[in-house]
């Protein structure tokens, strides 16, 4: 504890936390435990803020919709293996494919990277939760009832039928007469609340509760693409929520942004929505980059090659990705000079991601591959990644763009890099730290059939996709004529989609199978090197006994790779009084302050309900229902941030009996 | 109905052989990746060519290293040995320095073949108005400097071979996009706002384009037809099109002509009778076009009564109703449109 000099008042502390260990099983860690547990059943259900329980929920509830997703998916390819086929009316195979897009990428892909995160992020950190408990279950509950709402639409037969980039005037009133359009708008602006709130979570998080000695050059690779997205989210979030809104307002309520008629510009949808949704695609896929940075190293049984360039490369990567939206809209009329500038940076953007792309190389190269089964999904992402950011320089070319655009190359592409770098380092993931959520081992020869499956399914599911663009097959078509040349590749394409939802479905069998019936796992069952693998499997809800210091970026293999580090984890300040945790400064981490973390609450949930509620009455212009539940989420808000003083943050001067625990 | 295509000239030919064993049909109209017919998509395909190479290639290098990383055999060693943090920082540098080397390459050929397809390098040699509708074309000749050139048409346009042509793109609804790949990129067609582009084709021929921006129900069965033609058959097909309809004399077109006017003439125009409708293709010489409802169906009698009468069921949720008529009134009908060549 060399940063503390042991004499010196601390007057930020307030008071002076003691120094010691707290062994399982003692009275002291007994007593902790019961501190942070939720109640069981629905209450604890309901009013749980551990950020463990909220993780997991994402990551179920993200699967559920990507499921969804995919079901959605197969039903379009059957109608596409033939031509002229009739299994589907022009106006459900548009529903299908705008809930498609709009289920993978909003309701799966961010929500289960922040699954990921928000169950690892204190973890990692050395915390003993996020630094806004309630803030994270809210994130949660309003992620859920978006979804909810959205989907809500699909047994009335009006989904969202525009697609997921909803243009105008397609998507305006005069042409979408329905309620589908409105539910896609207030469904987002909704989201956007969920979103929004998780990023600034776990912005501050990082910057105040990491452990001693966690400098900012010592954190997982998860973390940097975690926080890189959220700081993105924060910027970009706004710009679609406004421009949904704007929709909604056209639609319901008589302005004229988007209305030609009066004055107003179908581009400036557009463009409101790609500032958006570029920075989105790497928001979706830089956190699942981390997951492999910080994964594939225990595998290759070192760490990773070239932490620092990865590292930066993540920030590069997403800050370049603000300034290429308009390669969504090369064929939109605008100058040339002006493309060229924006296809420049669109090929230049491939540079960062060459940066972790040989880092992982060399880090296998120069490891010892471990052939488990989650090392078997994080190879097999590195070849999908280079394929898919491959297509994505063809595209970039702004006349060959000219060309590619709006055809199935694209379709290829996009599924190439959302399937290659969030999927399946996702699956890989799941498989990684399944020991650590569930304290068991899943099956091998589950696994590794899962991973064949669905590696080969994809792979003959969308590689023809290229094909079928270079010859020319548009996309959003629900059917297309016999003499085209496209039959052979959708069917080829039919076929391999199948197959790897076999190969998805063999996933989901090993998870059942092995919450049951899975070996137990102990701590550390890969031998990892970063600290939730030093806390039992599953975590105590506490996380940590006492509070780590981190002394590298492999805390556990210190000993083993001859750094010289001595990252101290069983002793350090114990916070035992009351739901504690410490709070550090932002760049080097040095301990700050004692910070009181919020217990279980209901407001989190009824908030996010009252506000689905209020997004609904909206919906069905019910302003008078529309008036109650936004005082109920008034009253939410008062019960959520009623005083309470386990929460103030200063303490007495007067010493705390040790032990007594609660105030 | 589609004359031969000509493959680009191109001593990269021998490239088109994955292309040509794949077991799908010879005729891919709207495949641009082997096949390009004029100035604005030629140095693209070549584009397409080097950009593919290289991406080929990429993968290729990326694969043997990591099938190497993966297989190559190194010494024993103990099973809870680590190893260090430092090392292999040469791979980050070599494998970026080359990418960004191959990548500035690709930018500058990129930029190179922009500045040749954006622009005709001599002025157009004509300009036509394509107004997009929800599904259909209208094809304006309207800005002819001769305003005996002028008329209006739909779904098929010709133009003379050799010719710059200059494209105006409106749309009368939502967002839609101009795409006839074997000529040039596509451009969206966006309501309050004219996009141009520019097409020209070095041989004669048919090439097909298709709408290539979601709009709705029938998004899928847009395309229309481009018709290179050599200069002289231009202006005689621009001649035939710019003469109205003559009036039927004979009983059963008379009462053919008659159901149009009741039935079809609020939506459809047929120049020289009263028919002026504005919100459907003109119908003046639909006896000469290759296609029915925007290169849906292909224009025979029994396919245009056909369309008529199940319209729905073809294009479903199109504006074009289906029109139920007797078996008499169709035959009549039927006769009448026939005289619209």
């Amino acid at each position: 504890m060399a940063d503390l000099a042991p004499n010196q008042p601390d007057l930020r502390l307030a008071r002076r936390p003691e120094i010691g260990r707290l062994p399982q099983g003692s009275a002291r860690e007994q007593r902790l435990r019961e501190l942070w547990e939720s109640e069981p059943g629905w209450r604890g259900w309901l009013s749980t803020v551990d950020h463990k329980r909220i993780g997991i929920r994402y990551i179920v509830t993200a699967f559920i919709f990507l499921i969804a997703g995919g079901i959605e998916a197969l039903v379009m390819r059957v109608q596409l293996a033939r031509p002229n086929s009739h299994l589907l009316s022009p106006e459900q195979y548009n529903q299908l494919f705008t809930m498609h897009g709009i289920t993978m990428i909003f309701l799966y892909a961010l929500p289960v990277l922040s699954g990921f995160s928000n169950y690892l992020w204190p973890l990692v950190l050395g915390a003993r939760d996020m630094a806004f408990p309630r803030l994270n279950a809210l994130s949660f509950w309003v992620f859920l009832f978006a979804g909810l709402f959205l989907y809500a639409s699909f047994p009335l037969g009006q989904a969202p039928d525009a697609g997921w980039f909803n243009y105008v005037p397609l998507s305006s009133l005069e042409y979408n007469t329905g309620p589908n359009v409105d539910v896609y708008a207030l469904g987002m602006v909704l989201l956007g609340v969920s979103t929004t709130v998780g990023s600034v979570n776990f912005v501050v998080t990082l910057l105040r509760m990491r452990a001693p000695g966690m400098s900012i050059d010592r954190l997982p690779i998860l973390v940097w693409g975690t926080l890189t997205a959220s700081a993105a989210n924060l910027v970009a979030i706004p710009s679609v929520s406004l421009a949904f809104l704007m929709l909604w307002l056209d639609r319901q309520v008589g302005t004229h942004f988007f209305d030609v008629a009066n004055g107003g510009r179908p581009m400036l949808w557009q463009h409101m929505f790609w500032i958006f949704a570029h920075p989105w695609v790497y928001v979706v896929v830089l956190p699942a980059m981390g997951i492999v940075s910080d994964a594939l190293p225990t595998f290759c049984r070192r760490p990773l090659v070239g932490y620092t360039p990865v590292a930066i490369s993540t920030v590069a990567t997403m800050m370049i990705g603000f300034v290429v939206w308009i390669h969504h809209m090369f064929a939109t009329g605008i100058a040339p000079l002006a493309l060229a500038f924006f296809g420049a940076a669109s090929t230049l953007i491939s540079i960062p991601s060459a940066v972790a792309t040989f880092a992982w190389i060399a880090t296998i190269w120069l490891g010892r591959p471990v052939y488990r089964v989650p090392f078997l999904f994080f190879a097999g992402f590195v070849l999908m990644f280079v394929i898919g950011g491959v297509s994505g320089v063809m595209t970039a070319a702004v006349p060959f763009d000219w060309q590619l655009t709006d055809t199935y190359f694209v379709v290829a592409h996009l599924h190439y890099v959302l399937l290659g770098i969030n999927v399946f380092p996702v699956l890989g993931g799941i498989y990684y730290w399944f020991p650590k959520f569930t304290g068991r081992m899943t099956s091998e020869r589950l696994g590794k059939l899962s991973f064949w499956v669905t590696l080969i399914g994809f792979n003959v599911g969308f590689f023809p996709m290229h094909i079928s663009g270079l010859l020319g097959m548009p996309r959003r078509i629900y059917t297309y004529p016999a003499d085209m040349g496209w039959d052979t590749t959708n069917m080829i394409t039919t076929i391999g989609s199948f197959v790897f939802a076999v190969g998805i479905l063999i996933f989901l069998i090993d998870v059942a199978v092995s919450l049951r019936r899975g070996k137990p796992a102990g701590d550390n069952p890969w031998d990892g090197a970063s600290l939730e693998w030093s806390v039992p499997s599953p975590p105590p809800p506490y996380n940590f006994a006492v509070v780590p210091v981190v002394a590298s970026r492999n805390p556990l293999w210190e000993d083993r790779i001859g750094e010289g580090a001595r990252s101290q984890l069983e002793e350090g300040f114990v916070l035992d009084h009351g739901r504690e945790a410490l709070g550090t400064t932002s760049l080097d981490a040095r301990p700050d302050i004692i910070l009181k973390i919020p217990s279980d609450s209901y407001a989190p949930f009824l908030l996010g309900l009252f506000s689905a509620l209020l997004f609904v009455a909206m919906l069905l212009h019910a302003w008078i229902f529309a008036g109650f539940t936004a005082a109920a989420c008034g009253a939410a808000i008062l019960l959520w941030l009623w005083p309470e003083r386990l929460l103030i943050q200063r303490e007495p001067q007067r010493v705390q009996d040790v032990g007594t625990g609660h105030e | 109905m589609r004359l031969a295509l000509t493959a680009g000239r191109s001593k990269l030919a021998f490239l088109t052989v994955p292309f040509v064993s794949l077991p799908a049909h010879a005729d891919a109209p709207l495949e641009y990746f082997l096949h390009s017919n004029g100035p604005a998509a030629t140095p693209t395909m070549h584009l397409g060519w080097g950009l593919t190479a290289m991406c080929v290639a990429v993968v290729v290098i990326i694969a043997v290293l990591l099938a190497g990383a993966l297989l190559r055999r190194r010494p024993a060693a103990a099973p809870r040995a680590l190893g260090k943090e430092e090392g292999g920082l040469g791979w980050i540098y070599v494998g970026v320095g080359v990418s960004t080397l191959a990548l500035l390459a690709s930018l500058f050929y990129t930029l190179v073949t922009l500045q040749a397809v954006a622009q005709p390098s001599a002025p157009a040699g004509m300009t036509i108005t394509v107004t997009a509708y929800d599904w259909w074309w209208k094809i304006d000749y309207g800005d002819a400097a001769d305003p005996s050139h002028r008329f209006v048409t739909a779904n098929e346009i010709h133009i003379p071979v050799g010719v710059p042509v200059k494209i105006g793109l409106r749309s009368a609804d939502v967002i839609h996009a101009f795409w006839v790949p074997r000529l040039a990129g596509k451009t969206q067609a966006i309501p309050g706002q004219i996009n141009t582009q520019w097409i020209q084709a070095d041989a004669p021929g048919v090439y097909r384009g298709q709408c290539t921006q979601f709009c709705g129900a029938q998004h899928a069965h847009m395309a229309f037809d481009v018709v290179a033609q050599p200069q002289a058959d231009f202006d005689a097909w621009r001649d035939a099109q710019v003469r109205q309809a003559k009036a039927p004399v004979d009983g059963q077109l008379r009462t053919g002509q008659k159901i149009f006017m009741d039935r079809c003439a609020g939506c459809h125009a047929i120049r020289g009778s009263d028919a002026a409708g504005v919100q459907a293709p003109d119908l003046t010489h639909v006896g000469s076009r290759k296609q029915l409802a925007a290169g849906t169906l292909p224009n025979t009698p029994e396919h245009l009564l056909d369309w008529v009468q199940h319209a729905q069921q073809i294009k479903p949720d199109s504006l074009m109703p289906s029109i139920a008529l007797s078996a008499q009134d169709a035959t009549a009908l039927s006769a009448y449109l026939a005289t619209l060549r």
